[in-house]
């Protein structure tokens, strides 16, 4: 290395002894940077969960300030006023009943997320019960996995749609149907990850350690399946909530009586030709949202995978 | 500092890397992988980089090879191959050196070979594209290739697929895919250590064996004192980051001048050492372990676990200076000959 | 003679292959085939050989972390292989066992202090929750990490550390007998050395019998009182460590030593390179196992099954070949 190295010679800081071989200092190569709040450091490193989660707040507190947002009775029916186009007194129009449109969208807000929320909730619960006792039990597991197999061979919304055509149309019912056809996508993935779980060497130290097998299960194998657990659930509630505006949207879902953003596009399917507004409103809604809680699964799913958390 | 007129570096080395630096941007912090590693590495000879997890030998090894994503990771310093700075060039210009005039042997032979192509083709691959081979042509070296690494039955098996071989005839293979070209220089990252003892042997035969014949210089980078010995030249004892002793293998081994390097020595159980008398009944420790790199260390990497660390180690990090002729390390208080340079 | 801590004999474990829709394989591996031993009190008993050799395989049938085949597996008095989980639970205390990746034998989610306090709460080994706190501080210094750890998660540890929290887990059951396998295989040199030295100085305190599995012939060398050298799922040498290492009888234990790296250079030995790999432990070769890399084998290796036979000294080979034909050699 050449002698005229502009740090040369900086190093010797004063009671170093003459004639000791001090090496010179190295630059840094990345400039050292700030110390970033939590939130500038969750933002850069999972941007997706921040625009997502922010977009599914705003959504959430319009569902539950719905009265408050300068909404009107959504059911309120008007024929004198009927498909008006979008205006400062009907931000987004009425509907061919003569409804503020953006009552309803705003309305039909909580039965997206009521549904979404529920079923993610409920299919997660069940599918993690059946892939514990699938992954767990051996000669169960045979049985399960037939039956989830074959319920995975029907698509989810049409088993929705057969479920539903047995019952009258209600949110729970709806919650229900949408439920079972999901726990099949929940049940597989907790039994794979519990298969592999059982495998680690931790497992088989807690059983060598004397550890009863429901105590392995609950401190063990279920802590470590909430991970996986957790982004699936954000799918499932996505796919949730598009399942509820089909099945809205082909009258089979929440009742014409409670404004879901199914039922309003369904509702204005027949003039979408000239009042398009009508289905645009509750469509932009429905995709910002069903991006959003995507987004939140996509950055999550980054966050827990284990590879990613090494590197970082 | 090593100075490159050192006479045992006289005639220009096929690859000097020259105060390389290689710094991560990780979330937490940037984590300095090397800093400051120097060395040489001459036509036909085996330099061996030892050192343990995370000491940055495995990095220097990607960065000669420029394997390394940038960002994050950040280079300074020069890599000269055959004069030429490797740091300046482009992907394209890299991509005719990788595999041609320096090729590389992973540790994990199973991964490193695409499972859905032939033996003969994957040799055949990097003849075709650097040399220009026909297939025929291609087909007929591989066949040489195999028998140069002494796989039984090498027509056959040049049709076979890596799953169809076991773990040591595939890091023969991989040595073959390594030498097809006549490199000048061949990396092995420890090529033995996902080895059993008996194959471990076979390779290493293997190894010395190719040394003679084909000629190209070896960088092993292995973290086994045993397999050091048994195959360098010349030996690059790695610590945190940095070069902390440079000898060849017999100087190296007789009296090692670093005291992490007499640690070493000391904490690895020698075969058949147990009932000779005098014995140790425990092996040397190093007590402590390894420091983050995310923090700057301005006094000897060294100094926290170090046996006979003193406020100057921690304040001032010694250069590497010579000790011995040709024996470099960076201690303030190594033993020094009266005749080093 | 008193009866060993624990007895093995002819343990056997063959993992049926799947295959055919019916999912009734009639191929085996055939992991462990016939393995005997005993192990004192206070004594190390090292499983050598190479990988596919069965060593582990015979640790986790010890451990029942699944039925063996056949055999016997005798604690003390106590014969355990055929004992029920529940039967069996109480007994697990006695045996205990140090895993090889200090990764993945912590549970990530719980901290060191539930971790350690586990195994004492599943045998009952706490009067009340101030000897609790008492052993578990007890364990940590025990050790060599500091007390205010108990309260951290694995992840804040390095490889090293976690090993030590995984031998203080091992050591809560107040266990005779401590399995390690490969328990310091993956460790750099410097931490591997602060643990072998840790397993040695427990043993020698706590009067405990180790069997310690690893392909690192030195590390066993250094710190056992006897080996056994498997090779294809049978033991085919087994000698107090002096004569193994110094005199081994069979060709295998004699290629095995001759084949480790001396960190020597210049070292002139004579090395015994095996030809070929090891065979499939699916159609393990006919009468002795290693006669197909064999530098002496004859007729006879191919088709009569050698015995384990008393060579002296407690030292066992199973070769046809006359000791004193075969050179003994020294690594």
């Amino acid at each position: 290395m050449s002698a005229a190295h502009p740090l040369a010679g900086e190093s010797l800081g004063g009671e170093a002894p003459p004639g000791l071989a001090v090496a010179r200092p190295l630059p840094d190569l990345y400039p050292p940077r700030k110390a970033y709040g939590r939130i500038r450091r969750t933002w850069r490193r999972h941007p997706t969960i921040v625009i997502g989660g922010i977009i599914l707040l705003i959504v959430a507190l319009m569902a539950i300030l719905a009265p408050y947002l300068g909404t009107v009775d959504p059911t309120a029916i008007a024929p004198s006023r009927r498909t008006r186009v979008p205006s400062a007194q009907y931000w987004f129009g009425t509907d061919m009943l003569g409804r503020d449109l953006y009552s309803r969208v705003v309305y039909g807000a909580r039965v997206s997320l009521l549904v979404g929320f529920a079923v993610a909730f409920f299919a997660s619960i069940a599918g993690l019960v059946v892939g514990l006792v699938s992954g767990m039990v051996r000669w169960a597991d045979s049985i399960i996995m037939r039956i989830v197999d074959g319920l995975m061979s029907i698509p989810p919304i049409l088993l929705a749609i057969a479920l539903m055509a047995l019952t009258r149309g209600s949110i729970e019912n709806v919650i229900l149907a949408i439920t079972v056809a999901e726990i099949p996508r929940v049940a597989r993935l907790v039994r794979g990850v519990v298969l592999s779980l059982r495998e680690q060497p931790y497992v088989e130290a807690a059983v060598t350690t004397g550890t009863r097998m429901p105590t392995i299960i609950w401190r063990h194998i279920l802590p470590n399946t909430l991970a996986p657990m957790t982004v699936q659930a954000t799918y499932i509630c996505a796919s949730a909530m598009i399942a509820e505006s089909i099945l809205s949207f082909i009258g089979a879902g929440v009742p014409p009586s409670t404004p879901s953003w199914g039922n309003i596009m369904a509702e204005g399917r027949a003039l979408w030709q000239v009042k398009f507004y009508i289905i645009l409103f509750p469509a932009i809604f429905l995709s910002l949202t069903v991006l959003a809680v995507n987004l939140v699964g996509d950055g999550l799913r980054d966050a827990l995978d284990p590879r990613m958390a090494k590197d970082a | 500092m090593p100075d490159p007129k050192d006479p045992d570096l006289k005639d220009t080395p096929l690859l000097s890397v020259e105060n390389l630096q290689v710094h991560f941007r990780t979330p937490d912090g940037v984590n300095r992988a090397v800093d400051g590693v120097s060395f040489a590495i001459r036509a036909g000879e085996t330099l061996a980089i030892v050192g343990e997890s995370g000491c940055g030998k495995s990095v220097t090894s990607m960065s000669i090879l420029r394997l390394l994503p940038e960002p994050p990771a950040r280079l300074a310093g020069a890599i000269r191959f055959e004069g030429q700075d490797l740091l300046g060039l482009s992907e394209r210009e890299m991509r005719r050196i990788r595999g041609n005039a320096i090729s590389v042997i992973f540790q994990e032979p199973m991964t490193s070979l695409n499972p859905v192509l032939t033996v003969g083709r994957q040799i055949g691959e990097t003849l075709r594209l650097h040399q220009g081979l026909s297939r025929k042509e291609a087909e007929a070296r591989a066949v040489e290739m195999l028998t140069l690494v002494g796989i039984p039955e090498p027509k056959r098996r040049v049709r076979e697929y890596p799953h169809q071989l076991s773990g040591g005839m595939r890091q023969r293979v991989m040595i073959a895919i390594a030498l097809a070209c006549s490199p000048k220089l061949l990396i092995a990252d420890e090529p033995t250590t996902a080895l059993d003892v008996t194959i471990q042997a076979q390779i290493l035969d293997l190894m010395r064996d190719l040394k003679s014949r084909v000629g190209a210089a070896i960088m092993l980078i292995t973290h086994d004192l045993g397999v050091v010995a048994e195959v360098a030249d010349r030996v690059v004892v790695m610590y945190a980051g940095r070069k902390v002793e440079e000898a060849t293998v017999r100087d190296l081994f007789r009296s090692p001048r670093h005291p992490y390097t007499r640690g070493l020595m000391g904490a690895v159980p020698r075969l058949g050492a147990a009932e000779l008398p005098g014995a140790p009944q425990r092996l040397a420790e190093i007590p402590g372990m390894v420091p983050s790199l995310k923090t700057r260390i301005d006094g000897c990497v060294f100094a926290g676990r170090c046996p006979s660390v003193t406020d100057l180690c921690r304040s001032h990090a010694p250069a590497l200076e010579p000790k011995a002729p040709g024996h470099l390390a960076a201690c303030h208080y190594a033993p020094k000959d009266a005749l080093a340079a | 003679m008193t009866t060993p801590l624990l007895a093995v004999n002819d343990l056997r474990k063959h993992f049926r292959l799947g295959g055919g829709l019916m999912g009734r394989g009639t191929r085996s591996l055939k992991a462990v085939d016939g393995v005997s031993f005993t192990l004192e009190k206070g004594e190390t008993l090292s499983l050598v050989g190479e990988s596919g050799c069965g060593k582990s395989t015979v640790a986790r049938s010890l451990m029942r972390l699944f039925p063996p085949t056949s055999g016997q597996v005798v604690l003390g008095d106590t014969r355990i292989d055929d004992l029920s989980a529940g039967a069996l639970r109480p007994l697990r205390r006695r045996i205990q066992m140090v895993f090889q990746d200090p990764f993945s034998s912590l549970n990530p989610r719980m901290r060191v202090r539930d971790i350690l306090a586990e195994p004492i709460r599943n045998f009952g080994l706490a009067k009340n929750r101030a000897d609790l706190e008492s052993r578990l501080a007890a364990l940590m210094e025990r050790v060599g990490l500091p007390r205010e750890a108990l309260s951290r998660f694995p992840h804040e540890f390095s490889g090293g550390q976690r090993q030590r929290i995984g031998i203080a887990r091992a050591l809560a059951a107040e266990p005779d007998l401590i399995i390690c396998d490969e328990a310091v295989s993956a460790l750099d040199v410097s931490v591997k050395a602060q643990i072998v030295n840790l397993l040695q100085d427990l043993q020698k305190e706590l009067d405990l019998a180790l069997l310690f599995i690893s392909h690192d012939l030195a590390i066993v060398e250094h710190m056992t009182h006897r080996v056994a050298v498997m090779y294809l799922g049978k033991i085919v040498e087994i000698g107090p460590r002096r004569q193994i290492f110094l005199a081994p009888r069979h060709p295998y234990t004699q290629a095995l030593l001759s084949a480790v790296p001396v960190p020597e250079p210049g070292a002139g030995r004579t090395r015994i390179v095996l030809r070929g790999d090891v065979p499939s432990p699916i159609n393990p070769p006919s009468g002795c196992r290693f006669h197909t890399r064999c530098p002496h084998a004859f007729d006879r290796c191919r088709i009569e099954e050698p015995l384990l036979d008393p060579v002296g000294g407690g030292h066992f080979a199973a070769c046809h070949l006359d000791g004193a034909a075969l050179p003994a050699q020294a690594a």
